[in-house]
């Protein structure tokens, strides 16, 4: 009723001033059908609470209110029985640590209180300092719990829900069966309820939470009335849609509830936090209990009992105390403004949320924002005008951990405004935006262009599928490449800028790197003494690109770790004791010099850059950047280069599209857009395989193998995604062609021939040498039975026959290969320099 | 002036506007004590100052009481105040329940002077200073806005104190410095004691707290400057002038000893370390504060030049351009010497020296030209003393061993315990000139620091970018340093340009010979060197069409003529020769003359590299 000025200050916000209340605190029993069915056990809850010894400060108990509705009254009795009479309440300190609030007591009991408690009645009477009513806000989330149903429910966590009943009432039902009394709530499907009492929910989280619990606990024990629990159920909302990021917090967000998303960088130890004192008296043992209030005890300086002065002590193990940690939140890399260091902000986790996140771990927390005024000294009035902040956790999210469901990888999807994806949208339905895409990709480097296409296809990558039932595990759906070529033709700068653009990238030199710094260590924490599990650059990279500079110059050992992750996409680590397979759902974007630093055309891609052939079939996509020579070239590169060193910023902004919108044009597409293939695409790609393959046997060998296929299905599932198509159509599929035919073009021409063949990348030798080595195996046959019927044949004498024969030149390797096929074919064996016939 | 009691947006706006006209006037900047010059303790707490300064750190948002209500405990009186800039509210119990408090928001910046600023720069900004101020002494009358009046008394800190928490009526005049205080030493002692306090920042407060600058061996005081209004404008690394109002209230120092008292604030301040707690809330002796009301960046740091180049500068701008060829040429010569008679060196060096990154395409740099001088000779301490001449030259620099960056920690890193960027050597302001010394390197083996620096620099002299260690994950910050690589061979470092020094004379005492080179240098022409340098960073350059043409042209030649050799990296570095070239001659466009006498120096350098290839070939 109270109209707040969102400015006021931030911790007595709500208890303003005393003669502006015009509503009070509802006279509200604990859990009003329990006890009065049963007056034995209302009598339990009732008979002992503390509250009632509050002569020293008797505004600040009120069993009634929702907010010391946790306050552990029957704990004392401690008997375990069932129902909510005999299920401990337990405190929430996330709602109420620092302060409690000051509160009317509103039960005719109470001795002193006097304003307003004929205006109790009824139902227009809401919480002091808010529009909250705590009767028809119990009432409306009660609603809320029986009815909802969300029929999409896509969350991760809907494991085993059926969609078509009340979501909430499955969730008491778990609890009922597991045992856990915290109910998490998604308040956005409270929104999608009842935006009013979404609206009071982060407004006055402090007092329309506790009203929630006390809501949920009678719907529970309504129902399972047997149930035993830990404690009495607690409500958790997260998710509140006031997600923000850490920078625009300001203070208009203090005491509401708020959602944030961050990296845990420190935790601190528990801190045992004193909620309720023990007090013994020295001279008669008279005990009493008080509790915390605003973070202070108050010794009772007189005992009730025998009027000693100063003779209360206190005993510590009869005191109760609650968990509570400190933990710092430090804003993740991807929401920082460039050039500007990450803010921080201090979270307090209490109870069952201590220890629950580590440092590292990504999070979303949901949870009350505060601030407390900084005293300079206590006994000086004087207070340092600045404020501390922190953030009482209620619910902690983990963004990167495991989920359940380990499917749906894409829950950390960038929110898109509507305006954004209609933008984004509209982009899509341009004609030439692939083209657009390619072109806004790196603009200073120049030309190459079916180079960018590539790179943009990778960057979208294919659909993932899931082929677990059948016994063949996920298929790849990342696009990886090896560009190779001259030294100084960029190749550097287009994997810089790539692994700029995408935000799970990573950067590495084959020069610098260990195949430790790739895959993962196991390493000891020095302080605990825990084997801890340490990620490389691979493993980083899940989901996003691993570049990789000088491949060439990367060692044989490191390279080999590759294997793994480039086709099945998990990295296994078997090390001290630790035996794990990880996600490595990573692109691999490679640059490769020539092994002769300089390319040499006579020869081919694979004698060029000496990589065991193996890993290169892995790549889909192979090109060569090279130096062209051609005069036409040579103008236009000069041209752009001028151009570069004298346009101004702003003209280079306007020609292409600016990163930003790049970035999130792919975010978008990687993150709602899977492609099916559609039947004609289908029947496109079985032609364009089968092509392939009839290429290879018409000279009697096999040029194409079903790793082809899959890049081809690949690629052309990612330029449907360029389209924002949900179909792969046959132009994908054409474009998907021709892109891997431009590419086998340049890296698998056999010098010798001039013609494509595949072959040189799936057994690194090209079919003509192949062929060559053929012949001249069987040119060596015939040379030895022309020879007659001896045993043995001198090795040096049989080469240099070999060698006058034959018309071109022999080398002692092409002899010793030829030597060596006969041998497989069991026709004769080597021994040291003479060779036997069989 | 700026006095009102009710909560009233508009004066926030106004202290701003008030201030701004009232720098603006002539000279008025130079009547603001400036903290760069003069020692903490010198200043009267609560007075305006100015501040040049570096962002090293960005610390969290600070909630604090824009508006708050004090009760007079006595006459039950409520009183109003303003919290903004001031660190403690004061007077009398404050009424935190007051539904008339509003809380406000602003954010703090940890500052540090320019690293590696040159003594020249600070010589002659406070000279400069000195004398306008003693000039103005006589009609100081004139501009009540700055608190800045020189009087006879010097008042001790404490005295000061107790005058300002007298409490201050409702009036709240001109935010504290309204009271009729105005202690400040007199011109004349300020310069004697502030010449031998310029280099120890406080003498009573030894306690070693890292005041966290870049460079190691830098003096000059730190500052948490709080900042009110657009603070997302500012960048780490950004060069600041700030004008604002200096706090140096004890009680902020002890804020954090006195507290474990049981309250809640005992659970508060359990959350922060202490290691935190000392970089956060340091002595404010040590570390003053600044509010500030007035913050620019700075394009350059140059005392000598205008501040900006906008309309007023420019006949200064022009003056300084007719007469830039001797200069050009008096610089040239001045080099040639330094690099013992090399002119081809001297010209590189020129080109390399006014050379800035003006513009990045995507992650490319464009503008930057580091500069690899080869052939140094390794057994003087000659790269030493060319970085001396250097630092006469340049506003700021530093020379940083090639054997140091093997050993210590070179990349700014997060610490997570104090929650603080702890400062690198990388982490340097904007055109600062950066020496990278290989003569001194022997044969060795490197460890993991070495190869992260290593690469950190590659990293910074290729993508002009440094990436700052944040333990999880790294984060990238742009910069515009130039580098310099001396080495005996090629330096191990990339480099844009290598320039192969062939000295024309040997002198036989280095050090005597770079003496008497830069004492016969007279002042007033080594300010016209520094002017040159710093203002040709500035400039504007474009290309016209018709030459545009013309370099088409000559790169196709150039290919058909030697395809193997000339590469699109050699016409990269052309351009570049040519852009600085021109810029150095004070033209703004190319002109064909230019870009020939270009490709003259190219073929110049290049036949001099493959000489020196050929002799180490017939070396070896």
């Amino acid at each position: 009723l109270v109209a707040q000025d969102a400015r006021s200050p931030p911790s007595q916000k709500r208890r303003t001033d005393d003669s502006t209340s015009t509503g009070d605190l509802q006279p509200m029993p604990t859990s009003p059908p329990a006890d009065i069915q049963s007056p034995g056990a209302a009598d339990a809850l009732f008979s002992s609470p503390p509250q009632f010894r509050h002569s020293a400060i008797p505004l600040d108990f009120d069993i009634s209110s929702p907010l010391t509705y946790g306050t552990p009254s029957s704990r004392v009795e401690g008997t375990p029985r069932s129902g909510v009479r005999g299920t401990p309440v337990r405190q929430r300190p996330d709602l109420g640590s620092v302060r409690k609030a000051r509160q009317v007591d509103l039960h005719s009991d109470g001795p002193t209180e006097d304003v307003t408690t004929e205006q109790c009645l009824g139902q227009k009477l809401v919480i002091w300092g808010t529009d909250v009513n705590v009767a028809s806000c119990k009432e409306k989330f009660q609603r809320f719990l029986q009815r909802f149903i969300d029929p999409i429910g896509k969350e991760d966590e809907d494991v085993g829900l059926n969609l078509n009943e009340p979501r909430y009432m499955q969730r008491l039902e778990e609890i009922n069966i597991v045992g856990e009394p915290f109910l998490n709530v998604n308040c956005d499907h409270l929104r999608s309820f009842d935006e009013n009492l979404y609206r009071q929910l982060i407004c006055y989280p402090q007092e329309v939470i506790p009203t929630f619990d006390m809501a949920v606990n009678e719907i529970f024990f309504d129902r399972y009335p047997d149930s035993i629990l830990e404690h009495q159920i607690q409500v958790r909302p997260y998710n509140a849609l006031k997600t923000r990021n850490m920078r625009s917090l300001n203070p208009e967000d203090i005491d509401q509830l708020i959602t944030i998303s961050g990296m845990v960088i420190r935790t601190s130890q528990i801190i045992p936090e004193m909620q309720e004192a023990f007090f013994k008296c020295q001279v008669c043992s008279f005990t009493t209990r008080v509790e915390i209030d605003r973070g202070r005890i108050t010794e009772p300086s007189v005992c009730k009992n025998c009027n000693t002065t100063h003779s209360m002590a206190l005993i510590h193990n009869r005191s109760m105390f609650s968990d509570k940690q400190m933990i710092k939140l430090q804003e993740s890399p991807e929401d920082m403004p460039a050039g500007q260091t990450p803010h921080t902000v201090a979270l307090f986790a209490h109870n069952d949320l201590v220890d629950k996140v580590q440092p590292g771990d990504r999070v979303n927390v949901t949870g009350i924002y505060r601030a407390v005024p900084i005293r300079v000294n206590p006994r000086v009035s004087s207070v340092k005008s600045v404020y501390k902040t922190h953030i009482d956790v209620i619910h902690y999210r983990k963004t990167d951990s495991k989920r359940l469901y380990g499917v749906d990888e894409e829950t950390e999807q960038k929110m898109f405004t509507e305006e954004r994806v209609k933008m984004l949208r509209e982009l899509s339905k341009k004609p030439d935006i692939y083209e657009r895409l390619s072109s806004a990709l790196a603009p200073s480097i120049y030309e190459h262009e079916d180079i960018k296409k590539g790179i943009l296809l990778q960057l979208f990558g294919g659909s993932r599928k899931d082929f677990s039932h059948t016994g063949r595990g996920n298929f790849r759906a990342e696009i990886n490449i090896l560009l190779c070529g001259d030294p100084g033709t960029s190749k550097s700068q287009l994997l810089q800028y790539v692994y700029n653009l995408v935000p799970r990238g990573q950067y590495t030199s084959g020069r610098g790197s260990s195949a430790v710094g790739l895959t993962a260590y196991v390493m000891k924490d020095p302080e605990t003494w825990q084997l801890v599990l340490q990620t490389g650059a691979l493993v980083l990279s899940d989901n996003g690109i691993c570049c990789i500079d000088e491949f060439d110059k990367m060692n044989e050992s490191t390279r080999s770790v590759l294997h793994e992750v480039m086709e099945q996409q998990t990295l296994s680590i078997a090390k001290a004791g630790i035996i794990c397979q990880l996600n490595a759902r990573t692109s691999i974007l490679a640059a490769a010099n020539p092994i002769e630093s300089q390319w040499n055309p006579k020869k081919t891609t694979i004698e060029n850059i000496q990589l065991p052939h193996t890993l290169l079939s892995r790549f889909d996509l192979i090109f060569l950047m090279l130096d062209p020579r051609d005069e036409a070239y040579d103008r236009r590169l000069a041209r752009h280069l001028v151009s570069l060193y004298y346009h101004s910023e702003e003209q280079m902004e306007e020609e292409f599209m600016d990163m930003a919108v790049l970035r999130d044009y792919l975010a978008y597409a990687r993150g709602y857009i899977a492609p099916r293939l559609g039947e004609e695409a289908s029947q496109a790609l079985i032609e364009a395989y089968v092509d392939m393959r009839k290429i290879g046997s018409g000279r009697g060998m096999v040029s194409a193998y079903p790793r082809q296929l899959e890049s081809l299905i690949r690629l052309a599932e990612a330029h449907a995604k360029v389209r924002f198509s949900e179909k792969v159509e046959t132009v994908d599929v054409e474009e998907a062609k021709r892109l891997h035919r431009e590419a086998l073009k340049q890296s698998a021409t056999d010098p010798r021939t001039g013609i494509v063949d595949i072959s040189i990348l799936t057994t690194g030798m090209s079919a003509t040498a192949r062929k060559r080595r053929e012949e001249l195996a069987q040119a060596l046959r015939k040379l030895i039975q022309s020879k007659g019927k001896t045993p043995t044949l001198k090795y040096q004498q049989l080469f240099e026959d070999l060698r006058a024969q034959s018309d071109t030149a022999i080398t002692k390797e092409m002899f010793e290969e030829a030597l060596r096929a006969l041998a497989d074919d069991d026709f004769l064996t080597v021994t040291g320099k003479t060779v036997r016939l069989l | 002036l700026v006095a009102q009691n009710v909560p009233n947006s508009d004066w926030e706006k106004k202290v701003t506007e008030y201030f701004k006209e009232k720098l603006k006037e002539n000279n008025a900047t130079n009547w603001v004590p400036s903290l760069n010059d003069v020692p903490v303790h010198y200043l009267k707490p609560n007075s305006l100052v100015k501040f040049r300064c570096m962002v090293q750190d960005m610390f969290d948002p600070e909630f604090y009481m824009g508006v708050y209500e004090t009760v007079d405990p006595n006459t039950n009186a409520r009183v109003l105040h303003f919290g903004k800039y001031r660190d403690v509210a004061e007077c009398g119990e404050i009424l935190l329940n007051s539904s008339q408090t509003i809380t406000s928001e602003r954010q703090t910046f940890y500052c540090v002077p320019v690293p590696g600023e040159s003594a020249w720069v600070k010589e002659i900004s406070f000279v400069t200073e000195l004398v306008l101020s003693y000039i103005s002494a006589s009609q100081a009358r004139v501009s009540p806005s700055t608190s800045y009046t020189p009087s006879r008394h010097k008042r001790s800190y404490e005295e000061d104190e107790d005058m300002d928490l007298h409490p201050s009526k409702q009036k709240e005049q001109h935010m504290g410095s309204g009271s009729d205080i105005h202690g400040c030493v007199e011109p004349k002692r300020l310069e004697t004691e502030a010449s031998a306090g310029h280099h120890l920042t406080s003498p009573n407060c030894s306690p070693p707290l890292d005041l966290n600058f870049p460079l190691p061996g830098e003096k000059g005081p730190a500052c948490l400057v709080k900042v009110y209004e657009s603070w997302d404008s500012f960048k780490v690394n950004d060069v600041l002038e700030v004008y604002g109002i200096l706090s140096v209230d004890p009680v902020l120092s002890i804020v954090n000893n006195d507290e474990r008292e049981g309250s809640a604030l005992d659970l508060m301040e359990c959350m922060d370390t202490a290691e935190e707690q000392r970089v956060h809330s340091p002595p404010a002796s040590l570390v003053p504060r600044i509010h500030v009301i007035l913050a620019q960046k700075l394009q350059h740091i140059n005392p000598l030049l205008p501040a900006c180049l906008n309309e007023e500068s420019k006949t200064f701008v022009s003056n300084f351009m007719s007469e830039l060829s001797p200069v050009r040429a008096e610089l040239l010569g001045f080099l040639t010497h330094a690099l013992l008679g090399d002119g081809l060196a001297a010209e590189y060096l020129i080109l390399h020296l006014i050379s800035t990154v003006y513009a990045r395409r995507d992650v490319l740099p464009l503008g930057k030209f580091t500069l690899n001088l080869s052939g140094c000779p390794r057994s003087s301490t000659f790269t030493e003393h060319i970085y001396r001449i250097l630092q006469q030259l340049v506003p700021a620099s530093h020379r940083l061993q090639m054997t140091i960056a093997f050993r210590s920690r070179l990349i700014p890193h997060k610490d997570y315990a104090a929650n603080r960027l702890v400062s690198g050597v990388l982490q340097l302001a904007s055109n600062t000139s950066l020496v990278i010394d290989e003569t001194q390197l022997e044969q060795g083996q490197l460890d993991t620091t070495g190869v992260h620096n290593v690469t950190a620099l590659g990293n910074l002299i290729t993508w002009q970018k440094v990436d700052y260690d944040f333990s999880y994950h790294q984060m990238e910050f742009p910069c515009n340093i130039n580098v310099l690589i001396t080495s005996e061979g090629r330096s191990l470092l990339p480099s844009d340009c290598q320039v192969h020094l062939q000295p024309q004379l040997i002198p036989p005492n280095m050090e005597e010979y770079m003496n008497s080179l830069l004492t016969a240098v007279l002042p007033s022409v080594l300010n016209k060197f520094r002017i040159y340098l710093s203002l040709l960073k500035l400039l504007d350059y474009s290309i016209s069409e018709e030459v545009t043409k013309a370099v088409e042209e000559d790169f196709v030649e150039m290919r058909k003529s030697d395809p193997e050799s000339i590469t699109a990296d050699d016409l990269h570095r052309t351009l570049l020769v040519a852009r600085f070239l021109s810029l150095s001659a004070g033209q703004t466009t190319l002109s064909r003359e230019r870009w020939l006498r270009a490709k003259q120096l190219e073929a110049l350098r290049k036949a001099r590299l493959q000489q020196q290839k050929c002799v180490n070939g017939n070396e070896l």
